[in-house]
């Protein structure tokens, strides 16, 4: 996972109306990049309804949550409505993984690592966490933590 | 709004819901989920003192935030445990009238417990225990720790299953 003080490289994932989401998405506000696995697996489902869960608390620190995987918009939309959340989903699915690999969050399994990334307005990444393996979930307390120094 | 950043298990206290007696061991779990369902029984067998702490996760079970207030709505009246193991007991049913059926059949004064458990003090009550566990990095339930020499060792679901049996339920 690329580290602490690094600016984001150039990017293009694509959000659930097919449209465009890049680094000029991230300028100017406080963004937390949540690389997830794969959708409907059993840790992503707990971390996303975890996450969602205290969104109130992200939203009130300034921070906006994405989830980014390789499933395609469709997959993730409905993973998104089955679970019931709110996080908004963004895909890398082609081609696959090419921005996972830039923020060298890229399994090499072909998926994403399970990873976070707070980038500041300045479009730095402020902090990084990659879980010791995929099955591990990264506690929300991590990222306010990130969020709070 | 108050902060979430990472803190330790709060030391259990008074004002926590405990049972039985033996090593003190705090329990973060959600009514609705049957892995929680399924290690409360097995606690029941053991001897343990079971600090009971919420954990309900709205998105993936819907009904575990009505059932933590209803429990804790019973606890106004004496009937938490009680309130906790009929929760347990039947997770199929934890719509409304369910909740008034178990209020009922534990001869709660069903206007109080109806109040009590939409009010305010209720619900902030099951916030404070669902942070704390957010701060102590829980993330999934049950999430169980054994609290020794002043402080809390997460047990982990391997350990889970080797000491109570597996949890499938």
């Amino acid at each position: 996972m690329i580290p602490g003080g690094t600016p984001v490289p150039e990017f293009t994932l694509k959000r659930g109306d097919g449209s465009d989401f890049t680094r000029a998405d991230l300028e100017g506000k406080t963004t937390v990049l949540v690389f997830y696995p794969f959708a409907f697996s059993p840790v992503c489902t707990d971390q996303l309804n975890l996450y969602e869960e205290v969104l109130e608390d992200f939203e009130a620190k300034g921070a906006t949550l994405y989830g980014v995987s390789c499933d395609a918009t469709y997959s993730q939309t409905a993973f998104k409505e089955q679970l019931g959340v709110t996080i908004e989903q963004l895909s890398d699915f082609e081609p696959k993984g090419v921005v996972c690999q830039a923020f060298d969050a890229y399994h090499p399994g072909g998926f994403p690592q399970r990873a976070l990334a707070i980038i500041g307005p300045d479009c730095v990444v402020q902090w990084s966490h990659q879980a010791a393996s995929p099955g591990d979930l990264p506690g929300a307390n991590l990222i306010f933590d990130a969020l709070e120094h | 709004m108050s902060e979430l950043g990472s803190a330790p298990v709060p030391e259990p206290s008074d004002a926590d819901h405990r049972r039985g007696a033996g090593a003190l061991t705090i329990v973060y779990a959600d009514f609705e989920c049957p892995y929680c369902a399924a290690l409360e029984l097995r606690l029941r067998e053991l001897p343990v003192e079971v600090v009971f702490r919420h954990f309900p996760v709205r998105s993936s079970h819907p009904r575990a935030w009505p059932a933590a207030c209803a429990a804790e709505a019973a606890g106004r009246q004496g009937r938490f445990w009680e309130m906790h193991d009929l929760l347990f007991g039947d997770q199929a049913r934890l719509e409304d009238p369910h909740l008034w059926d178990r209020a009922r059949g534990l001869g709660l004064d069903l206007e109080r417990f109806d109040t009590d458990r939409r009010g305010d003090d209720v619900r902030e009550g099951v916030k404070r225990d669902f942070r704390s566990g957010v701060r102590a990095g829980v993330v999934t339930t049950p999430a169980v720790f054994a609290w020794r020499d002043g402080r809390a060792e997460p047990v982990s679901r391997g350990d889970l299953d080797r000491r109570f049996g597996t949890l499938s339920p």
